[in-house]
């Protein structure tokens, strides 16, 4: 297992930094080309999320974000509950961990994402003035969406948000990345 | 890339012309832009989106904010749009039923017209 760890300020400036630094170790581990584009917008969305907790919360505090190339299933370490990897097998996975230092908000929406947009726009709540005509958990969809495992974990500390997609797409057997 | 944002006008629509990267750092921007837009009375706008190259949920929930604003006024907000990358966002958050998504501006324009 290797490890790439990032800290930023909570500025949204640095989620593109984030974006691109996550690609970058990503394709070094090999994902396949096709899943770059879901990485890159999966990690955007939780790094835009921990920003804006942060900038509401608790603006001199840095998020973290661990890259990590070769880790095994999320459900195989006590995250929440996973599906069974398509092959069956225990494969490495890239793994990309963004953990904030805000309060905790429960998602307000299911992780089993219904993909049909019913509920997630023109929230009458939402001030004509406002950033986001969108519910604010339509970042966390999205990631749903995207990623191949995930597991958003709210503690006292804050939120720690589990991405992972499977290795091998680009290097089955892994070989390139024993002597890269 | 940052974004670029340009607009014109095109048989009584105003098309806004959008390059680069859209997400919580740019998104502002074209915020502003749209609702600028609005406030000198052009309610009927295409997003011209070919040569955007990265869109997240900040992104959407701006589109989604100048719908609403347009719509108040009985206008409209269309797309163009026809990379898969940027597709997919719209069809995971199931906004494609929400916004006319056309392959070109003047295809965006026609199918308004022929309302």
């Amino acid at each position: 297992m290797a490890l790439v760890q990032l800290t930023i300020s909570a500025l949204p400036a640095h989620v593109r930094t984030a974006r691109l630094m996550a690609t970058a170790v990503a394709r070094r581990a090999g994902i396949a080309e096709s899943a770059l584009d879901e990485i890159r917008l999966a990690v955007g969305e939780a790094c835009s999320r921990a920003v804006e907790a942060h900038r509401a919360h608790c603006p001199g505090q840095p998020i973290q974000l661990d890259l990590i190339d070769g880790a095994g299933p999320v459900s195989s370490r006590g995250g929440a509950p996973a599906p069974a990897p398509h092959n069956g097998q225990a494969a490495h996975r890239f793994e990309v961990v963004v953990s904030d230092r805000a309060p905790a908000q429960e998602p307000g929406i299911p992780l089993d994402h219904r993909g049909d947009g019913s509920g997630l726009f023109f929230d009458d709540h939402t001030p004509p003035d406002g950033v986001s005509g969108l519910s604010p958990d339509v970042g966390l969809a999205v990631i749903v969406g995207l990623a191949d495992e995930v597991s958003i974990e709210p503690n006292e500390k804050g939120t720690v948000v589990r991405m992972s997609w499977p290795l091998g797409g680009a290097d089955a057997d892994g070989t390139d990345r024993l002597v890269g | 890339m940052d974004l670029k944002l340009d607009h014109h006008t095109q048989d009584d629509t105003e098309i806004v012309v959008v390059e680069g990267e859209i997400d919580v750092y740019t998104a502002p921007r074209l915020r502003e832009l749209l609702i600028d837009l609005v406030n000198k009375g052009n309610f009927h706008l295409v997003v011209n989106m070919e040569k955007v190259e990265f869109l997240d949920s900040t992104g959407l929930g701006v589109l989604v904010g100048g719908l609403k604003r347009v719509r108040a006024h009985d206008g409209t907000l269309d797309l163009v749009c026809t990379q898969e990358r940027i597709l997919k966002i719209f069809r995971i958050t199931g906004l494609t039923k929400v916004f006319g998504i056309y392959e070109s501006v003047q295809e965006a324009i026609d199918n308004r017209k022929s309302k």
